[in-house]
């Protein structure tokens, strides 16, 4: 019953915020002189005025405002500005799961990647393996993703010729901008596991696992674990905000056809519809996140109480 | 803090003991008076001085600010000049490259000088002017540097005086249209920084503002103004700017914007700012809530200080501590977004430079056949090394101010 009202209100919010999304950008859109039929070329002004009637252009502005509305409560985006023969619902279609995919494995790689290095940096605390992995971990934060993709790019594909260059559909093709996606936030993640592994390894309970004659594996991976997530999966959230942003940069670098280099490619090229789909989708995707990771907040935590 | 221990009396109403209760009065403010207060600050920074990682870092960042702002003043190679025949993507090198301003002055001087030495009715001398108006109009320091402002001129001139027309060599070797990497980076830090000071402080203001409004009013605003920050947060701002700037470099926009005399990337570093208060204000409505009940606000009501004057003048000045570690964390965020957009190619427009932007020009020429690494190694490595050193900084800055880790 508590969930159920938990998940009502953050719909309720969710569907405030996806509107002030589309409002702020249909407004900000409309606002802005120079339409997306001002391209290069100057429209005869028959053609202009068929073009208006298709995307529903010469419309009174609140009249567009709630057609538009209304068409996006139906989920229904409308056709591309730019890609001919193309409906946004058909290229979002074509472009997520590519675009999870990549997140996916990149999340993956970061939360292996970054709760080893965690936990062995904790249990050898201030030893060599420690002092290294911290000081990769706060590298892989500073840098920005797209120049460790472009290193990666020179050390791997050109010099070592490890991976392809770009391209989509093999695994080969995954790896490199998956790790290179993953990298930060396998950094942030190190860190926080880090601190939490630290404060959990004083408690008492831990010393009387290690009293009754557990092994240090069972103790660390059983007892300590669990309790040192915690700050891990509250960063989840804020991660998969970033590994959406991520996503962007990296799919332009390695042209993988995902969500990402569509919604850079509408924006480039003024495309309205498809760019206001694409904001939208991330907008829900993002909401459904923060929500997932509060819900497992109190599952792993069961003093958390749900709001 | 080392303590005197303070003389006690027992109370007799007597002269004598009045006399001593004003002695040891007296020794008391003695004692007071020569203990030194250690403020928040001086303390802070007592501490920072201890750790030696972001004392490299502050060093480090104190030097990359300096080459910034001395930037004109370095004898470098043009960032904009182009020269596609015959520097076009040179690997590093060390041959000294020259400018030609010194020669060109000379002409240019030589020319004025025959003008003069005219008489005001000669035949030619509409056409020296013309030739020596056409001079002045194509000058190097037009065509070699992208509108320098009055400071960048002026710096620009010394070095013309002191090192004539010395180049440092292209020991970053050149990019796709024949321009110095090395003068690139060295002009982009400018932008690149430029952004993250500029950004950081909009975005204190918008955050600072409201947090303090929103702590200190309470009730209803607070919890009207609360929400719209929830809702905010949840809103993807950066596809929002990176839709926005897609508009605002519409040609046309552009021209709109420009009439009205606001520069593109003033607009840009105005949105950035605008996007990362939302933490800023949260903190600082924390804090200003578990002060607004302290004596010291009562005081000030008393003495009849407005509302406004209570939240700017009393308020805020208390919560800077922990605005400052945000402000550590802000920055490099904020660099970092720039880079950012400026790779997408919706940041910093030609001919204005900065690293993101350095960094795109470099995954662009990468081919297989062959590997023009010093295009990205050296823009990447300054914004890292920035990054880094910022990040080092602001942790440094947490700890030294965190009371919870004092005399540790």
């Amino acid at each position: 019953m508590q969930l159920l009202v938990f998940l009502l209100k953050r719909l309720g919010w969710m569907l405030i915020t996806v509107w002030v999304v589309f409002t702020l950008s249909f407004f900000l859109m409309r606002a802005i002189p120079g339409g997306p039929l001002n391209g290069e070329r100057v429209l005869s002004e028959s053609v202009r005025a068929q073009l208006e009637q298709r995307y529903n252009l010469d419309d009174p502005l609140f009249v567009q405002y709630t057609t538009h509305l209304w068409n996006t409560i139906c989920f229904d985006f409308g056709p591309s500005y730019k890609l001919q023969d193309f409906t946004v619902n058909e290229v979002l279609a074509q472009g997520f799961p590519v675009s999870a995919a990549l997140g996916i494995l990149g999340m993956t790689f970061a939360l292996l990647l970054g709760m080893t290095a965690g936990v062995v940096s904790a249990v050898c605390r201030t030893s060599i393996y420690d002092f290294s992995f911290m000081l990769l971990a706060t590298l892989g934060i500073a840098i920005p993703s797209f120049v460790l993709a472009s290193m990666a790019i020179v050390l791997f594909v050109f010099y070592f010729q490890f991976f392809p260059a770009a391209g989509w559909g093999e695994l080969k093709q995954i790896v490199l901008p998956a790790m290179c996606l993953g990298a930060p936030f396998a950094g942030y993640i190190a860190r926080l596991t880090r601190t939490g592994m630290l404060e959990i390894l004083s408690n008492d309970y831990i010393r009387t696992a290690y009293a009754k004659g557990l092994s240090t594996r069972t103790v660390i991976l059983r007892h300590a674990l669990r309790g040192s997530i915690l700050p891990v999966v509250s960063y989840l959230g804020p991660a998969c905000a970033g590994i959406l942003t991520g996503s962007l940069v990296l799919e332009k670098i390695f042209a993988i056809p995902g969500m990402g280099s569509h919604f850079i490619e509408a924006a480039l090229q003024r495309d309205f519809t498809l760019g206001m789909g694409a904001l939208l989708t991330y907008t829900v995707l993002l909401y459904v996140m923060n929500t997932l990771v509060d819900l497992s907040y109190s599952i792993i935590d069961p003093r958390v109480v749900l709001e | 803090m080392n303590q005197t221990p303070i003389p006690t009396t027992d109370e007799q109403p007597d002269k004598s003991s009045k006399r001593m209760e004003l002695q040891r009065l007296a020794e008391v403010m003695s004692v007071a008076q020569s203990q030194q207060g250690v403020s928040l600050w001086s303390d802070g920074w007592k501490r920072l001085k201890r750790n030696r990682v972001s004392m490299l870092s502050l060093w480090t960042l104190v030097i990359i600010v300096v080459l910034a702002i001395i930037t004109p003043a370095l004898p470098l190679q043009s960032p904009i000049f182009q020269d596609v025949k015959q520097r076009e993507l040179l690997s590093p090198e060390f041959k000294t490259y020259k400018l030609g301003i010194v020669d060109y002055n000379e002409t240019l001087a030589l020319k004025r000088q025959t003008l003069i030495e005219m008489g005001p009715l000669d035949d030619q001398r509409a056409a020296l002017q013309a030739e020596i108006e056409g001079l002045e109009a194509r000058h190097p320091i037009n065509v070699y540097w992208n509108d320098p402002g009055f400071i960048s001129q002026a710096m620009i001139k010394f070095r013309i005086f002191i090192f004539g027309d010395y180049c440092i060599p292209s020991i970053c070797g050149t990019d796709k249209l024949g321009r110095d990497v090395l003068s690139r980076v060295c002009w982009g830090s400018r932008v690149s920084l430029a952004c993250g000071l500029i950004a950081t402080l909009v975005s204190l203001l918008i955050g600072v503002s409201y947090g303090a409004i929103s702590g200190y009013f309470g009730g209803r605003i607070d919890n009207i103004m609360m929400r719209i920050i929830d809702v905010a947060y949840s809103i993807p701002f950066i596809f929002i700017v990176i839709f926005i700037m897609s508009f605002l470099s519409a040609p046309k926009v552009r021209d709109t914007l420009n009439e009205y005399g606001i520069n593109q990337i003033t607009v840009f570093f105005l949105m950035i700012g605008a996007i990362y208060w939302l933490t800023m204000a949260r903190v600082v409505r924390g804090q200003v809530l578990s002060l607004k009940n302290e004596q010291f606000v009562d005081a000030a009501k008393t003495i009849g200080t407005s509302q406004w004057g209570i939240i700017f003048k009393h308020l805020v000045p208390n919560v800077m501590g922990i605005v400052i570690v945000y402000l550590t964390l802000t920055i490099p965020a904020v660099i970092r977004f720039e880079a950012f957009l400026s790779f997408l190619g919706m940041g910093v427009q030609a001919p204005d430079i900065s690293w993101g932007m350095l960094v795109n020009e470099g995954i662009q020429v990468i081919t297989p056949i062959r590997i023009y690494w010093w295009m990205i190694i050296f823009s990447g490595l300054a914004l890292a090394l920035t990054l880094f050193s910022l990040n080092f900084l602001g942790d440094g800055v947490r700890d030294a101010l965190d009371p919870k880790l004092k005399n540790r």
